[in-house]
């Protein structure tokens, strides 16, 4: 069983360059974007629709079976509609994908993604659906009277979950699944080190216990495990370490409209705190070290923070595993929420996918879209694949099914459907939806995010080679990651890096050229106008 | 081999530089023959003058490159030997010298410098060394291209299976001959079938190909890594033709994830 390590790719870069050439073509041969969707007064069912469906699962064969399973059943209700899947297996190349695809109009009719994406995609004139007229739609909208299927109500979508997909006014997707982080904790370990598991997890116990397990016996070996390896704390995207950390320090990441927040003295203190644990090696990261759970199940890591829809892999009795059995220790596993700052105010992430639906030339096949994204929201959809993974259903109406609760009750039955920890990942989320938070969508919030990850990715690799962490090194950071991640170039929604004025420099010449034309332009019109009106006065004389 | 040339050519000269117009003459066709003679001999000999891969300063040998610490820096002369992919001017390259590979992840490259990391160029790279996943690697790291070419020999492995001595060939150019295809899994009518789409059956035409194949009764898992061989090249659809019970010779990069997991590139069915 193997995953592997492929690109995250962030494509800002070629993500300027095809949405940017795309507009400026647009604007040179004065060709129009899509109209903006209509909704049609009745469903064509005379004819025959082809649609694409980008989807992404989590290296799970499961997934990728209800998936098909789904398009099948939708096939069945509505025969007239063709469905074809193409599969990923990370957003980051779905964003990839639909960007370039942008600039060929191929792009696809539905698509999993997320918000942060969907607001990148935004730019393109009308080529992502607004959703908000078709969800009330008296005849195709949710529960609408023509629709085939048990759908739910725009009531029946958790509000929270719903409103993740509103911005810019639209609510532009639908959510799918959700999911938030959970910290997976070998609590053997943590009892050997002589430490008892708080209520509440803080920060400040996971950095304690963490240097306390670095102690090693003459050998070399690390008392509490007997190996020569041991990362006590790994996290799996440090992005989401960063963003919550600032959130629970009530400190600035960005504002609704884009400007950049993430640069200042609280996001430092936190790099100095990281920088600590990772020159000691107590703390590693995903792209610095591997999967939090080879190690966690190799009794290699005692704090593993990943997603809840990572939830199979953790524990001595995952039923997915990269690691040789032979290396798989016995441990107690515990699933906690990520630690926190202000343990009576807790605070953590919401994440997970959603779908998007985009903009065709005929409004029928945007149509036949937005039925079958509808039906992604299905109680037998929603359910069968929430119990893939530790995901919650976006609806209130799965939540509370029969199915879903007995699915819930029936904890720790067997290693598979009813894996202990999959399912203490999922009601963690369900006890903790009030407090869940998702970070402003813009245009280039991206970007954002990736910066936030790589100040930590940076840091860590820097104590591991023993460089010196302080503030010229912070500066240089600091300036690094703004310009890697061009954050100071984002044009959007006036983006711009704090809250400082910035200075744009000289003008280019060829721009001094083009004012001065015009200016000289403009004098030589106002010197004609009242040339001319004194001319018509003396004539009148 | 670009010393001895040099050497070739002052021999020439000085044997020319000496004689009569007449003899010189004879001796303008002896050197051009001896010429020719001595570069063929060059590059017939290019394994002898790969013994001489002498290093140029500042850069490690393979054996101080293995002895090196992780997290530390590194530099290394090595000759490309495949180019895994290059995005947003970060390239991922297997090299190789004479005494060993090495995996460089993600080394800074614009795509002008991408195109010219033919097989065989040699490269001076700068780094550090680290550890992901039990693959031994060269990452953030800047490249520059030197004088010189090489490529290596597929090294004929199939007897390390499951040895602890295989490691020591991380990342290289390898070969595992006379292997028996066996079960990948089953599809969805049960039946067992050679190969997945991703390691457990999740994926589509595109993704990573995964094959077992068995040789003295053990079972072995590969890997057709998509982004090193996509769905055009001839190693993917030759593994999507494979039958169970084939005997096959095959050659790839000796990758590690969790264990030995060979990044294949090319299948023989005999």
């Amino acid at each position: 069983m193997i995953r592997t390590r492929k690109r995250m790719i962030s494509f800002f870069l070629l993500l300027i360059l095809v949405v940017g050439s795309s507009l400026s073509l647009t604007g040179c041969h004065g060709q129009k974007g899509l109209d903006a969707f209509v909704i049609p007064e009745e469903f064509d069912t005379s004819r025959e629709y082809e649609i694409t469906f980008w989807a992404k699962n989590d290296t799970n064969k499961t997934q990728t079976a209800i998936y098909e399973q789904a398009i099948a059943d939708f096939e069945e209700l509505y025969p007239n509609i063709t469905v074809n899947l193409r599969l990923y297996t990370d957003y980051g190349k779905i964003y990839n994908d639909v960007i370039t695809n942008i600039s060929t109009n191929t792009t696809p009719n539905v698509c999993i993604t997320y918000p942060d994406h969907i607001a990148t995609y935004l730019t393109g004139s009308n080529l992502v659906v607004p959703l908000e007229d078709l969800f009330v739609d008296e005849k195709y909208g949710l529960g609408g009277s023509e629709v085939l299927f048990d759908s739910p109500t725009k009531g029946e979508i958790i509000p929270q979950f719903l409103e993740e997909c509103s911005f810019e006014g639209h609510y532009y997707a639908l959510p799918y699944m959700r999911s938030t982080e959970a910290c997976y904790i070998n609590k053997t370990y943590v009892e050997a080190l002589g430490y008892t598991l708080p209520e509440t997890l803080t920060w400040d116990f996971i950095w304690e216990v963490s240097e306390a397990a670095m102690a090693q016996d003459a050998e070399g070996n690390f008392l509490v495990n007997g190996q020569k390896v041991l990362i006590p704390f790994i996290y799996k995207s440090t992005d989401n370490m960063m963003i919550q950390m600032l959130k629970q320090k009530d400190a600035g990441y960005s504002t609704d409209a884009g400007e950049i927040l993430l640069f200042n003295d609280t996001t430092e203190e936190i790099l100095y705190t990281i920088a600590e644990h990772a020159e000691s090696e107590a703390f590693s990261t995903f792209k610095i070290s591997s999967y939090p759970a080879n190690f966690m199940n190799a009794g290699q890591c005692i704090f593993a923070i990943d997603s809840t829809a990572g939830a199979t892999w953790m524990g001595t009795d995952a039923p997915l595993c990269d690691i040789s059995e032979d290396k798989i220790v016995d441990f107690e596993t515990v699933v906690m929420p990520i630690p926190q700052y202000d343990t009576e105010n807790p605070q953590m992430i919401s994440q997970g996918p959603s779908v998007c639906i985009f903009n065709k030339e005929d409004p029928q096949e945007v149509m036949a879209s937005w039925l079958f994204t509808q039906y992604l929201l299905t109680n037998e959809v929603q359910i069968a694949y929430a119990e893939t993974e530790g995901y919650v259903p976006v609806t209130s109406k799965a939540q509370e099914s029969a199915e879903y609760q007995d699915y819930l009750s029936r904890s720790g039955e067997d290693n598979s459907t009813y894996y202990d920890v999959k399912i203490e990942a999922t009601e963690l989320l369900l006890d903790n939806i009030e407090n869940t938070f998702v970070t402003p969508v813009f245009n280039g919030s991206t970007s954002l995010r990736n910066a936030a990850g790589q100040l930590i990715e940076n840091t860590v690799k820097s104590a591991r080679r023993d460089e010196d962490i302080n503030d010229a090194y912070m500066e240089k950071l600091y300036e690094d990651i703004i310009s890697l991640y061009r954050l100071d170039q984002f044009g959007g929604q006036g983006m711009a890096v704090s809250a400082e004025k910035v200075d744009l420099g000289e003008l280019p010449k060829t721009s001094v050229v083009l004012l001065s034309t015009l200016g000289v332009a403009w004098v030589l019109i106002i010197i004609y106008v009242v040339f001319q009106t004194i001319k018509k006065k003396r004539n009148r004389q | 081999m670009y010393n001895n040339l040099e050497v070739y050519q002052e021999i020439v000269l000085t044997i020319y530089s000496k004689d009569s117009e007449e003899e010189r003459t004879m001796k303008k066709l002896t050197a051009l023959l001896l010429t020719f003679a001595l570069t063929f001999a060059c590059v017939g000999c290019g394994s002898e003058a790969e013994e001489a891969d002498v290093k140029s300063e500042g850069v490690m040998t393979y054996e101080e490159y293995v002895a090196a610490d992780l997290e530390t820096e590194v530099v290394i002369e090595a000759y490309v030997q495949a180019k895994q992919s290059w995005w947003e001017d970060k390239a991922t390259v297997y090299a190789q010298d004479k005494d060993g590979a090495y995996f460089l992840y993600d080394m800074a490259c614009s795509e002008e410098d991408y195109e010219k990391l033919e097989v065989g160029t040699k490269i001076k790279v700068t780094g550090y060394k680290a550890e992901w996943s039990g693959e031994v690697e060269i990452i953030d790291a800047t490249f520059e291209i030197e004088e010189g070419s090489y490529i290596a020999e597929a090294e004929d492995v199939t007897s390390l299976l499951g040895s602890d001595e295989l490691i020591n060939h991380q990342n290289k150019f390898v070969s595992f001959k006379g292997m028996t295809v066996e079960a990948a899994g089953q599809d969805e009518a049960g039946n067992d079938v050679a190969f997945l789409y991703s390691w457990d059956g999740s994926g589509q035409e595109g993704d990573d190909l995964y094959f077992n194949a068995s040789i003295d009764g053990t079972t072995y898992t590969f890997t057709v890594e998509s982004y090193l061989c996509d769905s055009s090249t001839e190693v993917y659809n030759a593994v999507k033709n494979l039958s169970i019970g084939d005997t096959i010779d095959m050659e790839g990069f000796l990758y590690w994830y969790e264990g030995v997991n060979p990044h294949i590139t090319s299948v023989t069915v005999k």
